[in-house]
């Protein structure tokens, strides 16, 4: 296992949020996290990074490295839990003030203190991963929804991290450019980078993910193999959702 | 009247402001830690400044000071009163310009690995401060045009030269536009390099 999380809660003021996770994240795995909204999808990926600070709990990573949040926590074990994770965001958050190429380069060169040289390398690379290699000195603005979350995945992949998080990183996208990112994300899952994911696009999480994830009010409700939990949800919960999802079922 | 503008009107603004601006930085950032007791000498420094007339500050530094043995000069007193002043008003031009960005980009800033500290330096204050451009811009042409105050406390500015020379040939008219036109000639070229700044720091940005 890269994590094993256990009896993770968090609230915000009286609104308990996520109430009792329990979740195993096999290294090179792909969990898909699906469930409806406010059931506390984004606050468990924002926990995962540490932006998030959750109020019990217990993370295990594969390499010794722990975080019990039972206790008082230090800063710095917080900026080692961050750093450990690369987010993707639903709405891209790229540096509007950077080029493509310096989004990407900006936490290899600042915060790992790459070479400046090497780092740009490295990025080129990725941003032709994510084919994007013409787009490299273009700003932001200057780019489809698509193409600024592809950047969004190479600036995560930049930092190098363990664990790739992405918060429903095609739903403010229009129909035609989901494909684009979707494409990506698969191409990574191939190349064997464990990932968390939350997206309803069912497809994705059949054909690509290795594990999923059905949330509602705080709790996971369902977990299992994807095309189980898809063809045969057992919770009624899961059932209503998916039939809200999938008309055609 | 022109070497008055030189030597000291254009100087005293220009140290003042850039003295302000980071004093400014340094009280919108306090102001926006979590930590109240940071937070404190910020807001009363502000209050201080803004709920008090300039010329009151300018005679307190200037009059005041002496009489417990702290004697300043007319020009250090003056830049001394000035760059606190901009430095009040300011910090809350710069304070609302970096809560005016978004908090994703924080976040984003977060994710790459960064500290708070590296987040503010990185990512946000190089776009709060094309939001802050045109407000300071706005606090420096008030500045300029405040410099005149200094002539109360004998720095031989502008205004003041003005002063001198009319008191000999009483020609008040003609003395006091020609030093109103020298201010706004002053204000009109720092509004052209406001242009030119903004334009600039425009070019991330979706037209
Ligand atoms: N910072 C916050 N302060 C207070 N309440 C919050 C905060 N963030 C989230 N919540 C609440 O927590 C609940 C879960 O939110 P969350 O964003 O995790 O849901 P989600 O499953 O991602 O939903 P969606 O599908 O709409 O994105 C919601 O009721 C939300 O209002
Ligand atoms: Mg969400």
């Amino acid at each position: 296992m890269l994590l094993t999380i256990k009896g993770l809660q968090k609230s915000f003021g009286e609104l308990a949020v996520l109430k009792d996770i329990d979740l195993n994240i096999g290294k090179g795995k792909v969990v898909t996290i699906m469930g409806p909204s406010g059931s506390g999808k984004t606050t468990l990926l924002r926990c995962l990074n540490g932006l998030e600070i959750p109020g019990q709990g217990h993370f295990q990573f594969h390499d010794d490295f722990s975080l019990d949040f039972n206790q008082k926590l230090r800063k710095s074990e917080m900026l080692q839990l961050r750093r450990k994770s690369g987010m993707v965001f639903q709405s891209y958050n790229l540096f509007p003030h950077k080029t493509a190429l310096e989004n990407v380069i900006e936490g290899p060169v600042i915060v790992q203190k790459k070479d400046k040289q090497t780092a740009t390398n490295e990025a080129e690379r990725l941003l032709e991963k994510v084919g994007l290699q013409d787009k490299m000195d273009l700003f932001p603005h200057q780019l489809s929804g698509g193409q600024q979350q592809r950047v969004g995945i190479a600036r995560a992949l930049a930092i190098e991290p363990e664990l790739m998080l992405f918060d429903e990183p095609t739903s403010a996208l229009d129909p035609e450019l989901i494909g684009e990112v979707l494409g990506v994300i698969k191409d990574l899952a191939n190349e064997g980078w464990t990932m968390v994911v939350v997206t309803h696009e069912v497809s994705f999480a059949k054909h690509v993910s290795d594990h999923l994830i059905f949330m509602d009010g705080g709790y996971i409700v369902e977990q299992g193999d994807p095309k189980e939990v898809l063809e045969q949800p057992k919770e009624p919960r899961t059932k209503q959702f998916l039939n809200r999802i999938l008309p055609e079922v | 009247m022109v070497e008055g503008a030189i030597k000291y009107t254009i100087p005293l603004a220009l140290v003042s402001f850039v003295l302000g601006v980071i004093l400014a930085l340094i009280t919108a950032v306090m102001r926006l830690s979590p930590v109240a007791i940071v937070r404190a000498p910020a807001v009363f420094y502000v209050s201080a400044v803004r709920g008090t007339p300039l010329l009151v500050q300018l005679f307190i530094v200037f009059y005041g000071l002496p009489t417990i043995g702290l004697t300043i000069d007319p020009l250090p007193s003056a830049v001394i009163a000035f760059s606190l002043n901009v430095g009040a008003y300011a910090s809350e031009v710069i304070r609302a310009s970096i809560s005016s960005i978004p908090k994703g980009q924080w976040e984003a800033g977060y994710t790459v690995g960064m500290t708070y500290a590296t987040t503010l330096r990185r990512i946000i204050l190089p776009q709060a401060t094309r939001v802050s451009v045109p407000p300071l811009s706005n606090t420096f042409i008030s500045l300029v045009k405040d410099t005149s105050l200094a002539s109360l406390i004998l720095v031989t500015e502008l205004f003041r030269k003005a002063q001198e020379i009319a008191a000999n040939t009483f020609d008040f008219l003609l003395l006091y536009t020609e030093a109103a036109v020298l201010y706004w000639i002053i204000c009109f070229l720092l509004s052209i390099v406001q242009e030119l700044i903004e334009r600039r720091l425009e070019r991330y940005i979706a037209k």
